[in-house]
């Protein structure tokens, strides 16, 4: 299963991730594992998906949840598991 | 699984310090399409070019935004031009066609620049080669993405001194002919010594007899992310320096190798080669001169520069060996002085010349890159010049490389601009002291005695 990651870092607020997890839910997507943190004030937060029975390729997945990203004056990121697996596992 | 911390390792990597798979390079033989008549060679070479790269920029920017990192560059290198050419052109005329065609080929499939115009000297010209050689000044005039490179030069060769000699003088004309655009022709023509078949960089690539029908070599960088890494490690002994550089490499060449296979995979052409060299770009923070002010010298050229450098390249190395088991092309650290803000500003505070930039390149892995020098330089001093470079190459059993542009119109104290990647650069003093009698000697510089291994 390819599985997709997608981080969020920005400032603190009401619903970052009631915003992303509706999004996520309305197009397929299913979160298997959620973590986050605030490192200097900073939220951050990690989420492993399945996108299988996603309804969004993922290019597009990327471009639409950045929007959603920089209206809440945060940063999303879209990434494929495997680009984190190559650099932090041997 | 990945935790957070890693994740965010990740993506502050590219999104803060540059981190970036510079180019996917395809490379594509032409062997196959030589003709005695010029226009069906033309014909054979767009039909070639144009099929097997048509999915390669699309194929490239669906990777990038499936994977979240950024794809500078897509871009085609292909057999040396010298060869293929050779039994269909007559005049150094004949070969711009050819020039043009590229470009024409480049432009369909929209990469921004193909490299390949060149030839192969190392020991001699051969009639079609003197004449591609001659014909460089009018084909990067009048195209817009092809990219030239002449070998001049091998440890198992020795040095064409006669291509030099004629170099010199084509280096003046290339300039001369794009002077409008600030002399930027000859950003576009590399001399090697010791050039490898599968080097993916511009302007250098080209794809070697050596190498299958088509290939996808992919070049990695990230002069950022090692200087981030550095920055958290100040004051620490070299062992710890050392392993903090290692581990980046292996992390960015990683990178790479994911992008090289998976390119490799969707086009359907075989993967080649990861080269994961430290190349920087004018954006601040992504400068390999940075990196040495870091390890702890005032300026990219104060005294303990090139221990310095030579330790990163080193280290650079062994990190990115262990991350792909097909490391090739330049692997290391380039150190241009347009396109790195931090070797423009130990220029401008007068910490760097060509003379220790020449003393950089022995232990660096390529050579005197992106060099702006008077226009008004002679031929025999830009000679003289190119075989110090590749004197050094051939004895040092390793690539090295010039690219200067004398810029017409301008001396020391102008600056010139030639934008995007290219950056911008001060005018540097080159030596007044001539060397016309050992360039118009005729002949070759024999091999060296470490060369005699058989």
């Amino acid at each position: 299963m390819q599985k997709v990651i997608i981080t969020v870092v920005g400032k603190d607020t009401v619903g970052i991730i009631a915003k992303v997890c509706t999004y996520l839910a309305d197009h397929g997507i299913n979160i298997l594992d959620i973590s986050q943190t605030i490192v200097g004030g900073y939220f951050n937060m990690m989420m492993v998906t399945d996108p299988e029975k996603s309804t969004t390729p993922t290019g597009q997945m990327a471009d639409e949840l950045s929007r959603l990203g920089s209206e809440m004056g945060l940063s999303i990121r879209v990434m494929n598991e495997d680009i984190f697996n190559a650099m932090h596992r041997i | 699984m990945i935790n957070i911390l890693e994740a965010k390792e990740t993506v502050d990597m590219i999104a803060r310090e540059n981190l970036d798979v510079r180019t996917i390079t395809m490379g594509i033989s032409l062997l196959d399409c030589i003709d005695s008549d010029l226009d069906r060679l033309c014909s054979n070479i767009y039909d070639k070019i144009t099929s097997r790269a048509a999915d390669l920029v699309r194929t490239g920017e669906e990777i990038s935004k499936e994977y979240g990192i950024p794809i500078v560059h897509k871009r085609i290198s292909v057999t040396p031009i010298g060869l293929v050419g050779a039994s269909a052109c007559r005049t150094p005329e004949d070969f711009v066609k050819i020039a043009e065609t590229l470009d024409r080929a480049a432009k369909t499939v929209g990469v921004n620049f193909l490299g390949g115009f060149s030839a192969i000297v190392s020991k001699g010209m051969t009639p079609a080669e003197e004449n591609l050689i001659r014909s460089i000044p009018r084909a990067l005039a009048e195209t817009e993405f092809v990219c030239s490179s002449v070998n001049v030069g091998s440890t198992k060769t020795g040095i064409d001194m006669d291509a030099i000699r004629l170099l010199g003088d084509i280096i003046l004309q290339t300039a001369e002919l794009t002077k409008e655009q600030d002399s930027l022709g000859c950003a576009k023509l590399v001399v090697f010594c010791n050039a490898p078949d599968d080097n993916p960089f511009m302007a250098g690539a080209f794809h070697g007899v050596t190498e299958g029908d088509t290939v996808i070599n992919v070049g990695v960088s990230g002069p950022g992310v090692v200087k981030t890494a550095l920055q958290a490690v100040r004051g620490e002994s070299f062992e710890v320096l050392c392993e903090t550089i290692k581990k980046t490499a292996f992390k960015v060449t990683r990178v790479g190798q994911l992008v090289a296979r998976e390119a490799s995979q969707r086009l359907g052409v075989p993967f080649g080669i990861v080269d994961l060299s430290l190349a920087p770009t004018p954006a601040i923070g992504d400068s390999v001169a940075d990196i040495l002010q870091e390890i702890g010298v005032d300026y990219a050229g104060a005294p303990g520069t090139t221990a310095a450098l030579a330790l990163l390249n080193d280290q650079v190395k062994k990190g990115g060996v262990m991350a792909s088991s097909y490391v090739g092309g330049l692997s290391g650290a380039f150190i241009p002085v347009s396109e790195d803000q931090g070797m423009i500003d130990a220029v401008n505070a007068g910490a760097l010349s060509v003379e220790k930039l020449e003393a950089m390149t022995c232990v660096c892995s390529v050579g005197l890159d992106m060099i702006a020098v008077p226009g008004d330089t002679r031929a025999s001093t830009i000679s003289g010049i190119i075989a110090d470079e590749m004197a050094i190459g051939m004895v040092n059993q390793k690539t090295t490389a010039v690219r200067l542009i004398p810029v017409i119109g301008k001396g020391v104290g102008d600056t010139v601009e030639f934008g995007g990647l290219l950056g911008y650069a001060p005018i540097m003093p080159v030596s007044r002291f001539g060397c016309e009698r050992l360039i118009s000697r005729k002949g070759r510089i024999p091999a060296p005695i470490h060369s005699f291994k058989n």
